[in-house]
């Protein structure tokens, strides 16, 4: 296993209290898995991944484990955790393509950050070159300020940038959302070619864009208000979803051909809880077609089939699960 | 309702605006009554452009715009807001469409003031909560809010509430979805087809083409400020000509098919070509000759349109 989370808790600590934005997520990825992770915006995906590199206040830690390639990650502190950024996790954050230096050539920026993280820029420069080519960025960026490049080419970039040093796990969050459908094709099909290439051994791409990742993720989990809620293959959670959030969301998807006089789609009606006080239990219950009285209780993370997870009473029951 | 007659659109850039940069060239097609025209292209293809220069946010280079036969290029003062009084736009970002400093329902005072004066207060409330509640929104939970206070979907449908305020007779819907949540997108999409339906003609500019296919019956595409591509929606979506059109077709991400499950020519190259020949030459794969000459709109089958030299012959 290369990434292994157990129990994470994390809590945005605000003035009116805690908003309890990751509530005991428990998962793993194994080498060479690129895991998608969606759900609706204020769902927590984007706190999973920044808590695993960048857990600072008003993020706090609450409990819970990570494990990558047998070492425990400090996530909790700052300063330890430096160490293991961009060497062995890195973050593509999202508005990537306005993430780099605007006043530094995108050459000299690099060098900085090498340095920063001592390392050579010199020795790694050939790579770099190599990897350019590979993305079909000509060398002469280099020499070009970030302004000078369009939305395509900074998105590229900033990918090749994150991996330069072959992290075991990147998480790329919201990579393709800004951009237009052929520029989206282009760099997921690169996320899943730096994969194989091993320029990172495994991936969490985080996007709501559900058709995205049926494209490229090998595994998909789905968050809902903080608390994880499917986490299968591919295949599985596209054509066979378990969970009754899963099913609706992946329902109100347009499908190629569909049309709003043949067949009407429909949203999900309601609207996330606030997690600032969320309610009891499983919270996706006051939305669930499927709820009944033991929903109160949190439902557990379990595995239903092979590596197959869901976190509802109902399937449980289905399944006629048995701990 | 509108049409488009040849209009163009030319930048001046560089240092000094010593250079011409074509956003849009020669576009024309028309928006009947009750109809929804999608316009799609990438980004940089000029679809946000030509939404601006119907809502005359900016001025024409060349060619006309005329409103139910009424040209709207000399329109000042009452006559153009009589015209903003039918013709109104929605765009991509709903945060930045509202002033933080204010709550989020100021505009419709302003509408109240500007439009309807003579409307008192109290039937103008049951007005704007009648809307509200039209677009799927509960006022009470709406009304004295700031804009931060409310979700992206909700200040969106609060935007198209203020559209609808006024009565309008066409809608300009740029992107407005693209920055929604999957299961407020459809929501969104939904009440668009629902106005269509009671008359309302809609401008829906995307670049995402399944959208595009679920909500209208024409379809417009775009490249590089010209029109490659018209017709009947159904028409592009199963049988698209234009080698842009296929790439792009190729490229959305669908749910029943994988990417490599689908066989599409493309290059990756910039685009750098000129203005004289067609403006896909430098990224097609079935480029020749010819194409250094600007090729027409034809006639393929009834309602498709394409241009392209391939389909001269």
């Amino acid at each position: 296993m290369n990434l292994e989370v157990e129990n994470l808790t994390v809590y945005y600590q605000t003035l009116k209290g805690k908003v309890r934005a990751l509530e005991n997520a428990t998962f793993s990825i194994a080498d060479g898995e690129i895991m998608g992770l969606a759900g609706e915006s204020g769902c927590g995906k984007t706190t999973l991944g920044h808590s695993l590199i960048h857990l600072v206040p008003p993020m706090k830690h609450i409990h819970g484990k990570v494990t990558l390639d047998g070492k425990v990650l400090p996530i909790a502190q700052y300063e330890e955790m430096n160490p293991y950024r961009f060497d062995e996790i890195s973050l593509i954050p999202q508005y990537a393509m306005n993430a780099m230096n605007p006043i530094r050539k995108i050459g000299q920026m690099t060098g900085e950050l090498l340095r920063a993280k001592k390392h050579s820029y010199k020795n790694i420069l050939p790579e770099f070159k190599r990897r350019l080519d590979l993305v079909q960025l000509s060398h002469e960026v280099l020499n070009m300020y970030p302004i000078e490049l369009s939305g395509g080419m900074k998105q590229r970039m900033v990918m090749v940038l994150s991996t330069l040093l072959d992290p075991l796990l990147l998480i790329a969050d919201e990579i393709t959302s800004a951009l237009d459908v052929a520029s989206q094709k282009a760099v997921s099909e690169m996320l899943v070619e730096f994969r194989d290439k091993g320029f990172c051994k495994s991936a969490i791409v985080i996007t709501h864009d559900i058709s995205i990742l049926y494209q490229i993720a090998d595994t998909i989990m789905i968050m809902y208000a903080g608390q994880l809620a499917e986490k299968g293959p591919t295949e599985s959670i596209i054509h066979d979803p378990l969970h009754p959030y899963t099913k609706l969301l992946i329902s109100s998807l347009p499908k190629i051909g569909a049309k709003y006089t043949e067949k009407k789609l429909m949203g999900i009606p309601g609207k996330p809880p606030l997690l600032l006080n969320p309610p009891r239990g499983c919270r996706f219950r006051k939305r669930c077609p499927a709820a009944f009285e033991k929903c109160v209780e949190v439902p557990p993370f379990v595995e239903v089939e092979k590596d197959h997870y869901v976190a509802c009473w109902k399937v449980m029951e289905d399944y006629d699960y048995t701990r | 309702m509108i049409t488009l007659d040849n209009i163009s659109k030319v930048y001046r850039v560089g240092t000094f605006g010593g250079k011409e940069l074509h956003a849009v060239n020669q576009v024309s097609f028309n928006i009947k009554d009750g109809e929804v025209v999608s316009l799609i292209g990438e980004s940089g293809s000029g679809k946000s452009t030509i939404g601006k220069m119907i809502l005359k946010l900016i001025d024409i280079t060349d060619g006309r715009i005329y409103f139910n036969d009424q040209d709207i290029t000399p329109l000042k003062r009452n006559e153009l807001k009589e015209y903003y009084r039918n013709v109104q736009g929605v765009f991509q970002d709903p945060f930045s469409s509202f002033n933080p400093i204010f709550k989020a329902d100021r505009m419709f005072q302003i509408i109240h003031d500007e439009f309807y004066p003579h409307i008192d207060s109290k039937p103008w409330k049951e007005k704007v909560e009648h809307t509200l509640t039209s677009v799927g929104l509960n006022p009470e939970h709406i009304l004295g809010k700031y804009p931060h206070q409310l979700s992206g979907g909700q200040l969106q449908r609060f935007l198209i509430a203020r559209a609808l305020l006024l009565d309008i007779r066409f809608l300009v819907a740029d992107e407005i979805i693209s920055m929604l949540d999957a299961s407020t997108r459809i929501d969104v999409l939904n009440l668009l087809a629902e106005l269509k339906l009671k008359g309302l003609s809609i401008l829906f500019i995307t670049h995402d083409l399944s959208l595009a296919n679920y909500i209208s019956e024409h379809a417009v595409i775009l490249y590089r400020g010209s029109v490659v591509e018209r017709g009947t929606t159904g028409k592009i979506f199963n049988n698209p000509l234009h080698p842009y059109t296929q790439m792009l077709v190729a490229s959305v991400p669908r749910l029943d098919q994988k990417w490599d499950e689908i066989v599409s020519v493309e290059s990756q190259s910039t685009p750098t070509g000129g203005i004289n020949g067609c403006a896909y030459l430098d990224r097609c794969p079935y480029a020749h000759e010819k194409c250094e000459t600007m090729p027409e709109l034809i006639q393929v089958e009834p309602n498709h349109f394409v241009a392209c030299w391939k389909f001269t012959d």
